[in-house]
């Protein structure tokens, strides 16, 4: 029942105090919202993206319980498939040509399924196409042979679109080009995916895939163990071929963009915990200035425990109110990123799936409760001071809490601090920083608890100052000898700041050491490559001679990307084959070995290096045309593919495979030529059929098209780095606003001794300044600090991949400029309006 | 139980610096007593009437309110004693600025668990007897500092304690204003029934109460002669 009557008065307190200060309130409550918004939505954004990649994967596999992929594009002996039909245990094995053809539509690329159609009805069911006269009836009946027809071929409904039955449609897939005849459609196929399927024997005949096999469909006897199974079926295999299950499948499309997902997740709790700064901020200058106000409760008989209540009911309210509306936002947000930049969000993962948005309504809880948890915790320190003042004491209204001659400790900054640098130290888990995040919220944690300390010894050589100036001198003795104040208020900046400096500081490195390397990466004149390689062909050893041959050339170098499936549960790694001699070869780190007699040189990307533990001098077996033996000759930089690459002397590779198919060239010109003039003649010297599909550029292009992707990739990190200087800038305006119209009192009181109007303006602006540029001094410090642990440890345990710092200075300095401007400007738009009250009433109201 | 409002007996208290402020220091009050205690300033009269109220500990002796000995009540007990039996008038108002009167009255009621418009009631009817009648829903900013006196005074008094506490309640205020405020305060004290003690510098202030006694080094000391 006593519960009852204080609880009244607790909500008569805190609607009064939301009342009176509704933008207090609000400011928090925006804080909480956009942080539970960021984290919903780059959540949900992910879910939506992961759900549509995993059912386009499930689109083209079918639903085979277990599935034998080949390692590279090139597959595999398709004697593999009667052996494994033949292993005990398996019921039914369907073999399948799986390939990427171009169409004549450009840029157009189909995946082509060839299936052996009475196999594939026991396994896989629905991928096989169904007939279709020409007038749309379906064609049934035991006399119909399309399905064996080499002319036959089926689209699903996104393959579809613009065509009709009975039309031909001509692809390209392994360098050769073949006229097909829609015979039906191929309706188990998900909608959007373009997909072609046709008979096992045509893909193998008309596309030159003879003998060879990319996967074989399995469905295992009824009662088989298929643990067991499984470890069978890998025995039996080459080492072009690999198991894989549906939580392989599953396993690779998550750990494609894992780490991409995670950074933006952690991106947003920081945010969020920005936000809890600011609450804490809020509630902390809302409880020093209600000081008196609580110790009139304690006298009326209010418990301690009630105080701590209303308190964190009060960050309660907050963090419910936010969360909701970041609920609401981040819904909207999702919705909106998932049409603009796609379910990759713009990361480049996904290609260009436009996902359908997936509500979850356990997320949402989640990020509800984190919201509600950052308000409570951001409440608990002011609410635990508001119960602990002593009611005496606080009456009077002493002032400070802090006695400004008492050094703050130090200690347990201390302590957070070194965890964080210790936790930097830790390796990752499972593939992701999680300890790198922790070091970064420690750090977080650790500078703002070092705060009161900092400020102090900041601040202390103003102190000692005489200025002549009263204004300026009365604003110096101020900030020293309210620490406490000066701390909350430096809180927010301080976390704001510093977290924009740390993603600042990780883009602008990122950025450029991608220039820079792209530099070197691109030395010639000009560059050409075919497009969607993946569909087969190229330059063939005519053409290249063709092509060296070509008046204004002086070099060309050919070269050739191709996929190798390492693990069926991680994305293929790439095979890049170049000529690897002295210039030729990428940036390297470190020198590179020279192979001993008889070994085949390989040298591997940094992510590589770094995902498979390859060393220089180490020797690694890669299935190349079965397996095969290399020396690890060097490690070379690659921003490009995060997943892993290698790099294979272009001779080693045509003599392991017995491919002279290049797909890209690099060619430097004449002097005296012009790129352009060279491009010209090279294209006329281009084979027909792949004409069309061969593109070129200069290095400047491609250069800024890469940074164009780059810019692309980071288009979110750049809004997260917007929205913490938003909310930094917001925290800085809400506290100093605080802060000075509680004052109004000490305004009134120095009217009345004589200050003018001008004079405690000029003493505002000069403490917003003061205020702000300490805590954009100690959050930049943080910010350096905290983008070591994003450069050293974060980067490159989830992209593998090491970088320079390069501090952004300009952008720096705008942020600092704005943040002192922001606290200046503010201080003085609070600071008018707090002398707009009477000066002789200001001296006589109680709070 | 003697029926003592409040019973003092061989009171200490010292500053932190190790000053005795005073020491073997006694009163006691019955229901409706009305007392008066002034002294020169630091002589610890508000640190008294803290130590009353529960909101500071003494050195040594004893302070018990209703027959109850504050020494052996933790920090919650003393909170709800403070809640049912004693009112209090601060030099500086003291009045929340974000609630409105009729609030600012009512919280003790509220906090003593009475319905919110059953307090609100009760708090109007404190208003009109402080001559505040029909502003209850006014906010403090919009009063003058003899009217917030009034309606603190009606704050003290609205639960109807057995004790009423007084800390210089006319420090603020201009002499005429003070007159009329002491006025509405003696008269509610003694139609409540309490028992009240005023601590003030003011003898006219002093004059209001039934006797006057002086805070000394050695305690309490009757004045005569008025």
């Amino acid at each position: 029942m006593a519960a009852r009557g204080v609880s009244l008065a607790a909500r008569w307190m805190i609607l009064g105090e939301w009342r009176a200060h509704p933008m207090r309130v609000v400011t928090a409550g925006v804080a909480i919202a956009i942080g539970v918004a960021l984290g919903l939505a780059v959540h949900l954004i992910n879910a939506s993206a992961l759900s549509e990649f995993s059912r386009a994967v499930s689109t083209v596999n079918g639903d085979a319980e277990l599935q034998v992929r080949s390692v590279a594009p090139a597959g595999f002996d398709e004697r593999l498939y009667p052996r494994l039909a033949r292993l005990p245990g398996v019921g039914v094995a369907s073999p399948v040509v799986e390939l990427k053809a171009m169409t004549a539509r450009p840029g157009e690329q189909i995946t082509v399924l060839g299936l052996d159609v009475l196999r594939a009805a026991a396994v896989t069911p629905s991928l096989i196409g169904r007939p279709v006269t020409a007038d749309g009836e379906g064609a049934h009946g035991p006399t119909n042979d399309a399905p064996f027809d080499e002319d036959a071929i089926y689209l699903s409904e996104g393959a579809l679109e613009g065509r009709a039955i009975g039309q031909p449609i001509v692809l390209t897939a392994g360098g050769r080009t073949a006229t097909f005849r829609i015979a039906g459609v191929a309706p188990g196929i998900g909608e959007g995916r373009k997909v072609a399927v046709l008979d096992i024997a045509a893909a193998q005949w008309r596309l030159g895939e003879i003998g060879r096999l990319q996967r074989i469909d399995l469905k295992l006897a009824e009662g088989v163990d298929e643990g067991r199974m499984r470890q069978a079926i890998a025995a039996a295999l080459p080492a072009e071929a690999q198991l894989v299950t549906r939580d392989s499948e599953a396993r690779r499309s998550d750990s494609l963009s894992r780490a991409y997902r995670v950074n933006l997740d952690m991106l947003a709790l920081m945010a969020l915990l920005t936000g809890g700064f600011l609450v804490y901020s809020a509630q902390s200058l809302s409880v020093a200035r209600r000081r008196p106000q609580f110790a009139l409760l304690r006298v009326l008989g209010v418990r301690r425990q009630a105080l701590l209540a209303q308190v964190l009911v009060e960050g309660i309210s907050v963090g419910l109110a936010g969360g909701l509306a970041g609920l609401a936002l981040g819904f909207g947000l999702a919705r909106g990123a998932l049409a603009l930049l796609g379910g990759d969000l713009g990361g480049g993962y996904f290609g260009d799936a436009r996902p359908e948005l997936v509500f979850s309504p356990t997320a949402a809880i989640i990020f509800l409760v984190l919201g509600l948890l950052t308000a409570v915790v951001g409440s608990l320190a002011p609410a635990r001071e508001a119960a602990r003042a002593q009611p005496a004491v606080a009456l009077k209204n002493a002032g400070d809490a802090v006695d400004p001659r008492v050094s703050p400790p130090i200690w347990p900054a201390l302590v957070l601090l070194v965890a964080g640098g210790a936790a930097a130290l830790a390796p990752a888990i499972g593939g992701i920083p999680l300890l790198g995040y922790a070091s970064m919220a420690l750090l977080l944690a650790g500078g703002v608890a070092a705060m009161p300390w900092i400020a102090r010894m900041l601040l202390g050589p103003v102190r000692r100052l005489s200025l002549r100036w009263a204004a300026v001198d009365l604003a110096f003795k101020r900030l020293w000898g309210a620490p406490s104040q000066a701390a909350v208020a430096l809180c927010g900046i301080v976390a704001s700041t510093s977290l924009m400096v740390a993603m600042a500081v990780m883009v602008s490195s990122f950025r450029g050491s991608v220039d820079d390397w792209l530099q070197q990466l691109l030395p010639a004149d000009l560059y050409m490559r075919v497009d969607a390689a993946g569909a087969g062909g190229g330059f063939d050893p005519k053409a290249q001679a063709a092509l060296a041959a070509t008046p204004g050339v002086a070099r060309i170098v050919f070269q050739k990307t191709t996929s190798l499936m390492l693990a069926a549960d991680q994305p293929p790694l790439a095979v890049v084959v170049r000529p690897m001699n002295g210039h030729d070869r990428p940036p390297m780190i470190g020198g590179p070995l020279e192979p001993p007699a008889g070994e085949t040189p390989i040298w591997v990307s940094e992510p590589a290096a770094w995902l498979y533990g390859w060393k220089p001098g180490q020797r690694i077996v890669l299935p190349i045309r079965g397996a095969q033996r290399f020396f690890v000759a060097g490690v070379w930089r690659d921003y490009s593919r995060q997943h892993g690459a290698v790099s294979l002397d272009a001779t080693d590779y045509t003599r392991l495979t017995g491919d002279h198919w290049r797909t890209e060239a690099s060619v430097d010109v004449v002097e005296g030529n012009s790129p352009k003039q060279v491009t010209e003649a090279l294209r006329a010297r281009l084979p027909a059929d792949i004409a069309p599909r061969v593109t070129f550029a200069e290095p400047a292009t491609l250069r800024a098209f890469a940074l164009q992707i780059f810019d692309r990739s980071f288009a979110v990190t750049y809004g997260l780095e917007a929205i913490a200087i938003l909310v930094g800038l917001a925290g800085v305006a809400a506290t100093v606003s605080a802060q000075t119209l509680a004052r109004t009192k000490e305004f009134g009181m120095l009217r009345h001794l004589g200050v003018t109007q001008r004079q405690v303006v000029a003493m505002l602006i000069t403490e917003g300044a003061l205020l702000g540029a300490v805590g954009v001094v100690a959050g930049i410090g943080l910010g350096l600090i905290m983008s070591q642990v994003l450069l050293h440890v974060v980067n490159p345990q989830s992209f593998h991949w090491t970088m320079e710092t390069k501090l952004p200075w300009v952008l720096l300095a705008s942020v600092a400029l704005a943040l002192v401007a922001s606290a200046a400007g503010t201080a003085l738009l609070a600071g008018r309006r707090a002398l707009s009250a009477d000066a002789v009433r200001a001296v006589r109201e109680d709070w | 139980m003697s029926g003592a409002v409040l019973t003092i007996t061989s009171l200490k208290k010292s500053v932190p610096g190790g000053r005795v402020l005073f020491e073997d220091l006694n009163l006691g009050l019955q229901a409706g007593e009305f007392v008066a205690i002034m002294g020169e300033s630091g002589v610890g009269k508000s640190t008294l009437l803290n130590l009353i109220a529960g909101l500071d500990q003494a050195d040594d002796g004893t302070i018990a309110i209703n027959g109850v000995d504050l020494a052996g009540l933790g920090d919650d007990a003393r909170t709800l004693l403070r809640r049912d039996h004693i009112g209090f008038v601060f030099q500086a108002f003291h009045i929340l600025p974000h609630l409105t009167l009729g609030q600012n009255v009512a919280l003790p009621l509220v906090l003593q668990q009475a319905p919110g418009d059953e307090a609100l009631a009760r708090a109007r009817e404190m208003m009109e007897a402080v001559g505040l009648g029909g502003r209850a829903e006014d906010y403090p900013r919009q009063l003058s500092g003899g009217e917030l006196q009034r309606v603190a005074i009606a704050r003290a008094l609205v639960h109807r304690p057995g004790l009423l506490l007084a800390d210089e309640p006319t420090g603020n205020l201009d002499p005429e204003t003070a007159t009329r405020v002491l006025k509405v305060f003696a008269d509610q004290v003694r139609r409540s029934g309490a028992a009240a003690v005023l601590v003030t510098h003011s003898e006219v202030a002093a004059a209001v109460a039934d006797r006057t006694l002086t805070l000394t080094g050695a305690g309490l000391v009757e004045r005569h002669g008025r």
